[in-house]
């Protein structure tokens, strides 16, 4: 009985506000041009994460590529950090499309704005949807067949939407509450579908080398090539390892001293040392394994802190009453059909900017303040309501009433 | 324990912090003797001994005025004297002299610039070590880097030159005495301000801003500042700041509690500034309505020039008010969950503010989050560092 490998990346860069203020608003609407030097500046940001993350990965990756016919990786890679990768690092963007050249890529479909639309707005989310998949095809002529929602949010509406849209598949967080005794290392199919699978997060591999791989007071520490095949070689009862991360694991959240790109280099060959092992892409996994049970999921989930839920973006009033204003200007902004303004409506929904007002563990000073250009949660939200009352001015000036 | 007042004798929060200090330090079994400079009756505290130290011959000492004005000496004669601040230190230098060679004691905790001279007689005399602990430094009530009484200075960096160990309330303070006195930062201890909730006056009956209450009824918004009127406040700045915040939220109302030099030339400046009307002066105040001014706010804004601490914006968390404060005081340190500016940045003051008033929820979420800081705080936490370096000092001496 064969296991494979399904290591799947997500690359994704949102536009932050820069720092936006009520001088600003009415009066300029450059909410996403911070100068150079300033923490929220997107083209500095890009800059220094395609240096240390992007490139050396890509390049690793290409390598893995060239030398092992059996390496397979699968990616999400959303709209927004394409379209400023072929503004601020064209050569990154090109190393992108040399991995997806080997035929050996697999890109994940999403919303091309890293977006909470589905949970507000069925249209909206469909344009995104189809925003992203034409923006795929231009680049890298490929067209997505497994579909991933933003920060993996996911309940059976979503299955039953990706399932009538036509895709095969679609990803999801391995939650024990959702999995209950079962394995998340198999595939499934959720219910009330009819064709789709499920593909679910093994969230303990993946987080040993997301999070844990630089930490030296783990007892895993340090993590080797070596020492996870073991740890797979010795999981029986499997079909698929579904590893899934953020692509920026690779240099940028695991520096380079940490040894992580060396841990990459030489996972295909120990893996594939033994006999049985391959790698897969998410579509080969679903064409090669049957479901094994159905899943049903009615609670959103998503791959985020240990609630596994929505809270770190919409856990407190300052997010709710954000992203619930943002969706009231929808009918107004989309019936201008200034592309200027839709798209700076769109830029506004991505995900990041509510995580950046999260303030569950702000007291503690954690993984979520080192995310976030913001000194505080608070600075968030202003800059955000700030930019927001702007387009709301915007859409004033041309006459609609509010 | 050498210091300049206790409540509800006291002009600040040097008072207080002292008060609650010695509470705390009490309940780990420090014996205190605090000294006062004046005369008063304290015989409600039952954790310590509180005498005042008279000169010679002098019968009463009697202060006056809010702040640090000349105090009433009554001689044993019947005579009356009156005696500026400067005479006043030394005054009380003299009769702590005569105190310690009375007493006994291991360790001597001065307070403030103030009682400085009075520390030093005490060390000479008796060899124990000297504990300066400033809550202030003469640049902050200055409001300017290497400013201030240049006889006050003398005093403050002798005494710390001298003192076996510094305490300052907070980072930014311990800053200020290494960059104004060239002092080694291993030599000087950071033991934080606190407020403990249980002693929060709770609030009782109708606010006592009776209009500003009806305006809120109304729509209105208001914003409140509390302590001295004085440079090291920062309030020009406020004021700047206001008048762009009254342009786009006309129904915002300033309420300055304090008093001090500067109140007419900030009367004029809001004048000027074209805010008369959206700016309260409701001069110094206690008891409900210092309280109530914290209470009927939507934010309090502490835009201080140099603030070593600032307890009033734990007081304002308290009464149920989110806090603005300028990132050059201490209880930026303490507190995550408010909003940060530099004094100087009018602008950024200026889009904080009009962003509370505008987002009530904004204002909840902030409060709701400051205020479990607030909770935790506890002298308790600053009491056992205290404790902790007065161990380690008297080992020394004895050893």
């Amino acid at each position: 009985m064969s296991k494979a490998i399904v290591l799947y990346l997500h690359v994704h860069q949102p536009y932050r506000v820069r720092h936006y203020t009520i001088f600003d608003t009415g009066v300029r609407h450059d909410y996403f041009d911070a100068p150079y030097d300033d923490r929220e500046s997107n083209e500095r940001i890009v800059h220094k994460v395609a240096e240390k993350s992007y490139l050396p990965t890509n390049r690793h990756l290409l390598e893995l590529l060239q030398e092992h016919p059996e390496f397979k990786i699968s990616m999400s890679i959303t709209g927004t950090v394409l379209e400023q990768l072929e503004r601020w690092s064209p050569e990154a963007l090109q190393s992108f499309k040399d991995l997806v050249a080997t035929g050996r890529v697999e890109i994940v479909g999403e919303t091309y704005h890293h977006s909470l639309a589905f949970f507000y707005s069925r249209a909206e989310f469909e344009a995104q949807v189809a925003m992203h998949r034409e923006k795929i095809e231009q680049l890298f002529g490929q067209t997505p067949k497994v579909f991933r929602n933003t920060e993996l949010a996911y309940n059976n509406d979503l299955a039953y939407w990706a399932d009538k849209a036509g895709y095969k598949g679609i990803l999801a967080e391995g939650w024990d509450k959702v999995l209950d005794w079962r394995s998340p290392n198999f595939v499934y199919r959720p219910a009330y579908t009819d064709n789709i699978r499920l593909l679910m997060k093994n969230y303990r591999l993946s987080d040993d080398i997301a999070f844990r791989f630089g930490d030296r007071n783990w007892a895993g520490w340090p993590l080797t090539a070596d020492k996870f095949r073991h740890w797979l070689d010795n999981t029986h009862d499997a079909s698929v390892f579904n590893l899934f991360m953020d692509y920026e694991t690779f240099g940028e959240h695991q520096w380079h001293e940490s040894g992580i790109f060396d841990f990459l280099r030489h996972l295909p060959k120990e893996w594939l040392k033994t006999q049985g092992n391959a790698f897969m892409t998410v579509s080969e996994a679903i064409d090669s394994f049957d479901a094994v049970d159905q899943i049903d999921t009615p609670q959103t989930i998503t791959w985020a802190d240990t609630e596994r839920d929505l809270s770190a973006w919409l856990g407190n009033n300052m997010q709710v009453s954000s992203i619930l204003s943002l969706y009231d200007l929808e009918e107004p902004i989309v019936k201008t059909g200034d592309l200027q303004l839709i798209e700076d409506w769109r830029r506004l929904q991505t995900s990041d900017h509510f995580y950046y007002m999260c303030t569950k563990w702000f007291s503690d000073g954690d993984i979520h303040a080192y995310f976030s250009p913001y000194e505080t949660p608070y600075d968030a939200f202003i800059a955000f309501t700030n930019a927001y009352h702007d387009l709301r001015s915007r859409l004033i000036q041309k006459g609609v009433e509010l | 324990m050498l210091g300049w007042e206790l409540p509800p004798h006291n002009s600040g929060g040097l008072g207080i912090a002292c008060y609650q200090l010695c509470k705390a330090l009490s309940k780990k079994g420090a014996d205190i003797e605090f000294v006062l400079p004046y005369t008063a009756d304290y015989s409600s505290i039952n954790f310590m001994r509180v005498n005042p130290a008279h000169p010679q011959d002098v019968r009463a000492v009697m202060q006056s005025g809010i702040a640090y004005d000349s105090w009433k000496y009554i001689k044993a004669n019947g005579e009356i004297e009156y005696v500026d601040l400067f005479g006043q230190s030394a005054m009380y230098e003299e009769a702590v002299g005569r105190v310690v060679e009375a007493g006994s004691f291991d360790i001597i905790h001065a307070h403030d610039w103030l009682t400085c001279r009075a520390g030093l007689r005490a060390k000479m005399l008796t060899g124990k070590p000297l504990i300066v602990h400033l809550h202030s430094v003469e640049s902050d009530r200055s409001g300017q880097i290497g400013g201030g009484n240049p006889l006050v200075r003398e005093i403050e960096g002798l005494a710390l030159l001298i003192a076996d160990r510094i305490i300052a309330v907070s980072e930014h303070t311990k800053k200020a005495i290494i960059r104004e006195y060239g002092i080694p930062a291993d030599k000087i201890e950071v033991v934080h301000n606190c407020f403990d909730p249980d002693n929060l006056i709770p609030e009782s009956g109708d606010n006592a801003y009776a209009y500003l209450h009806q305006l809120k009824q109304e729509g209105y918004r208001i914003v409140a500042s509390v302590g001295r009127l004085t440079v090291q406040k920062g309030l020009p700045n406020l004021l700047h700041a206001f008048r762009e915040v009254v342009a786009r939220e006309p129904k915002t109302l300033l309420l300055m509690v304090g008093s001090g030099e500067q109140r007419n030339e900030l009367i004029q400046l809001s004048a000027d500034l074209g805010i008369g009307q959206n700016v309260v002066f409701a001069d110094f105040q206690r008891g409900k309505r210092y309280r109530d001014a914290y209470a009927i706010a939507d934010l309090f804004v502490m835009p201080s020039v140099s603030e070593p601490f600032g307890l009033v914006a734990l007081e304002a968390i308290g009464y149920g008010t989110p806090i603005l404060v300028s990132r050059q005081s201490g209880v930026a340190e303490v507190i995550n969950n408010c909003l940060k500016v530099d004094f100087w940045d009018i602008q950024q003051m200026a889009n904080q503010i009009t962003a509370v008033i505008q987002n009530d929820v904004l204002r909840d979420e902030l409060h709701a989050n400051s205020y479990k800081e607030y909770d935790r705080l506890s002298w308790d936490d600053s009491a056992e560092k205290l404790w902790h370096i007065y161990s380690h000092h008297s080992v020394k001496v004895a050893a």
